[in-house]
């Protein structure tokens, strides 16, 4: 890694603006990065972040303004010019190719050969000497497709250090991160800090930022806010930054009051789609009144088990009723009918269709409806009306009202408008899968309130999340999904993400509420803690 | 014996490779331009072209060389076609590549009609080497085929630029990323795919020194399910086409079989075999077969 006197400013934008159109996504902006830090740049989704990054990584080019590098002004005609500054981006979507093993990735474009032929060998041994100088453990020779994310990560930034970046731009790195895996990354971000290493990392996550940053930045909508040190600074205080107003992080909410069961899943089994078992024997309950937790890393079989409920994917073995209504095996529709409201996990895939306008993805359940369909054609009057009024109630912002089309519409205001329309048919089972996937700080606040609202008037709700600190703020019971079994269950409120997080990778400590334990047949861990009352 | 030695052993491996040839030159084209994420429909048409212009420039030089080289150009024309419309325009591939068949077929019957008249092309041209054993002769183009096959592994998984070639048709954001030309590599892919067509379909009209109308019947379209069949790999993809390349001689060759039934002896049900027993293989024995991640998608940059 090249070595520039540490604390000098290696990297700066001054008045940088970047114009789409007539919309303004980054406005005079001035940053600099100084070598051997860890700059952090917050910003709500559509800040401005991404531009920014796009620009230094040579993919965008800004419409007014300068970068420099090392004091002298830089045009970065592109990403192999980027590269050949000593640019390095791990992207939040990876940029791996599945199917390729882990050094074919990372030597793709820079290829150690042998003649005509690509020397692989030359290529692992290569990748296997960074891996080791940096603890950053992953198989060279293992396919990308067959490795964790964890270790997907751990490539992409071999991949920029394969190319001697001494800029290194991380853009959302511990969003699908396990806690032990965001732990390990923030032990390698130091790491490289200490080798000089200058790095950019774009987080929303704000426990992370006061944890690892020397400087923070915020951007508000294309503008830079400020650049503030870290000492001193709050949760808090960076999150005013970002929304420009207080924000209110913890949920407030009462103490729960279960009512009868309104879920109840018996030893259920299901498949993914390799025809692997995804769900393995789960069973739990969902009471009217109570907002039920799953928590897990990605791919335990979470997607799997809503499905299931939802009717959405065959089961194999088990039964699931809703309101003591036997609905294992019915169709979606039919298991809708029968009360559910679901959120699903990737709005985009089922929550919506995102080139129907916002009146049309309202009444989506509602083709069979006498209210809104008479004699098969669509009452554009009483859905308009409707679209109008959940619109309003909902704050879903849209540049052409509900003719709008859902696909124009930002995340956060998507996810709200499938919120909408799920929690006005008035469920009796909510399922809201990653409702805050993707959404702002301002927005997660608004749904979390919503759903304790629903909580409070009685639906049971069944929350499936990744993110660890909203099924802990949310639940007021966490099930713990691992491989497909319910490995451990907590009373909402009585557990830390420490304890959480073990349980996550089945090496839990979680105790069993009476009569939970026989059923799901499988607390991993040999040691069955009591929690005391 | 004897009898059964030519007829069915040589005769029927001759028939073989003459029907698979040009298939395995097609399919390995296919190959190129779908392993770089381009769906090339268009070999077909591609092929008419590399037929009419095989026989057309070795007639007007009175050399088989520059009449394969004519017909890897016009393959190659079409292909760029294809590459403009497809790659630089984002246009749909299969509706670019249906276009660019329908107007080889048009372009290409006018040109024999306005370049050769009714009577088609001369009888005496120059038509490339026959290599092998005196009763076992092939067209040069066979043994080529085959050196072509080992050619594309070592290209596919051997090279720097095979690698660049497969992220390209996996997933051209990341190799956009690592500072590879998309559109570059995708341009030389289908290039790449219109000249072997273009040398398939060469192979074709070689085979009877002439052309004539519709001459490739379809080939084009079996060498893409070969492709499928042969899971995007050379050697799979070669025996694929050698299979139905079988299946084509087996049937030229029933015709005259006395001991079969006389329905089968129809050769419009005979003919039909080759595509029965693709269809077989397609649906029953391909398994799982997964293409190239990006295969059929446009790159949009930023």
């Amino acid at each position: 890694m090249a070595q520039a006197t540490p604390g000098a400013t290696i990297l700066e934008l001054k008045d940088v603006s970047k114009r789409f159109g007539e919309f303004y996504a980054n406005r005079g902006v001035n940053f600099d990065l100084r070598a051997g830090e860890v700059h952090c740049l917050c910003g709500e989704n559509g800040a401005g972040k991404s531009t920014m990054m796009n620009m230094l990584y040579g993919l965008l080019e800004p419409t007014e303004g300068t970068i420099s590098m090392d004091g002298a002004p830089v045009h970065i005609g592109g990403p192999r010019h980027a590269i050949d500054l000593g640019i390095g981006m791990v992207h939040q979507h990876f940029m791996l190719i599945p199917v390729f093993t882990v050094a074919e990735n990372i030597v793709l474009a820079d290829e150690p050969t042998q003649g005509m032929t690509l020397d692989i060998k030359a290529a692992e041994a290569r990748v296997r000497e960074l891996s080791d100088r940096y603890g950053l453990s992953v198989d060279p020779s293992a396919r990308v497709q067959d490795i964790t994310v964890g270790q997907q990560q751990r490539a992409e930034i071999l991949k920029a250090l394969y190319r001697r970046a001494r800029i290194l731009i991380l853009d959302e790195p511990t969003a699908v991160l396990t806690p032990q895996e965001i732990e390990e990354l923030l032990r390698v971000i130091g790491l490289l800090r200490d080798e000089g290493m200058s790095i950019i990392m774009i987080t929303h996550k704000l426990k992370e930022v006061l944890s690892i940053a020397d400087r923070i930045s915020v951007l508000r909508r294309g503008e830079m806010v400020g650049t503030v040190p870290r000492e001193g600074q709050t949760e808090a205080s960076i999150a005013n930054m970002m929304v420009g107003r207080d924000v209110l992080l913890k949920v407030d909410k009462t103490e729960s009051i279960p009512e009868r069961p309104v879920l109840t899943v018996q030893d259920l089994w299901v498949k993914d789609d390799r025809d692997l078992d995804a769900v393995r024997g789960a069973s739990f309950e969902v009471h009217a009144g109570e907002i039920v937790g799953v928590a897990g890393i990605d791919g335990n079989g979470q997607e799997e088990l809503v499905d299931a409920i939802a009717g959405l994917r065959p089961i194999q073995r088990g039964r699931i009723t809703l309101d003591g209504e036997d609905i294992t095996g019915l169709s979606p529709h039919e298991v809708s009918e029968a009360g559910l409201g679901h959120i699903p996990q990737d709005r985009h895939r089922r929550g919506m269709v995102l080139d129907f306008d916002l009146r049309e993805n309202v009444m989506l359940h509602d083709w069979d409806k006498r209210d809104m369909v008479r004699f098969g054609i669509i009452d554009r009057a009483a859905s308009a009306e409707r679209a109008e009024t959940l619109c309003d109630m909902y704050d879903v912002r849209s540049g052409g009202g509900i003719g709008s089309r859902a696909g124009s519409l930002s995340g956060g205001n998507q996810q709200k408008l499938v919120i909408a329309r799920e929690i006005q048919r008035d469920p009796k089972l909510l399922i809201a899968a990653q409702p805050t996937r993707g959404v702002d700080i301002g927005a997660i606040e608004f749904i979390h309130r919503r759903l304790v609202e629903e909580r409070d008037a009685g639906t049971a709700v069944l929350l499936v999340s990744l993110e660890m600190s909203e099924v802990l703020s949310l639940s007021d019971r966490i099930v713990v999904i691992f491989e497909g079994e319910i490995v451990a269950e907590f009373e909402g409120g009585r557990v830390d993400e420490q304890r959480l997080g073990m349980a996550m990778i089945g090496s839990g400590d979680g105790h069993s509420v009476p009569g939970q334990a026989g059923i799901g047949g499988a607390l991993a861990g040999p040691e069955v803690e009591e929690t005391p009352a | 014996m004897k009898e059964f030695v030519d007829v069915w052993i040589l005769g029927l491996g001759l028939a073989t490779l003459t029907y698979g040839t040009p298939l395995i030159l097609a399919a390995l084209g296919g190959l190129f331009s779908e392993r770089s994420g381009i769906v090339n429909i268009a070999l077909e048409g591609m092929m008419t072209a590399g037929a009419f212009f095989a026989i057309y420039v070795s007639v007007q030089t009175n050399s088989w060389f520059f009449g394969l080289i004519g017909a890897m150009l016009a393959g190659m024309v079409l292909a760029a076609v294809h590459a403009v419309a497809t790659v630089t325009f984002h246009a749909d591939q299969i509706v670019s590549g249906t276009a660019i068949i329908l107007i080889a077929a048009g372009l290409v019957n006018f040109l024999n009609l306005t370049l050769f008249g009714s009577e088609g092309s001369p009888p005496d041209i120059s038509s490339p080497w026959k290599v092998g054993p005196a009763d076992f002769r092939v067209s040069v183009l066979v043994p080529l085929a085959f050196l072509a096959v080992a050619g594309t592994w070592f290209v596919i998984f051997r090279t720097p630029f095979g690698l660049r070639l497969r992220s390209v048709g996996e997933h051209p954001r990341a190799a956009d990323t690592v500072g590879i030309d998309v559109a570059r590599m995708r341009y030389t892919a289908v290039l790449v795919s219109g000249a072997l067509a273009g040398l398939a379909g060469a192979f074709i009209s070689f085979n009877v020194d002439s052309y004539t109308e519709n001459m490739v019947a379809g080939n084009g379209f079996i060498a893409l399910a070969a492709l499928i069949f042969g899971k995007w790999k050379p050697v799979p993809v070669m025996m694929a086409c050698l299979l139905f390349g079988f299946a084509q001689g087996l049937a030229s060759r029933l015709g005259g079989v006395g001991w079969l039934p006389d329905a089968f002896q129809s050769p419009e049900l005979l003919n039909a075999l080759p595509y029965v027993i693709t269809l077989i293989a397609l649906a029953g024995f391909v398994g799982k077969a997964v293409p190239p991640a990006a295969v059929g998608k446009p790159y949009i940059k930023h």
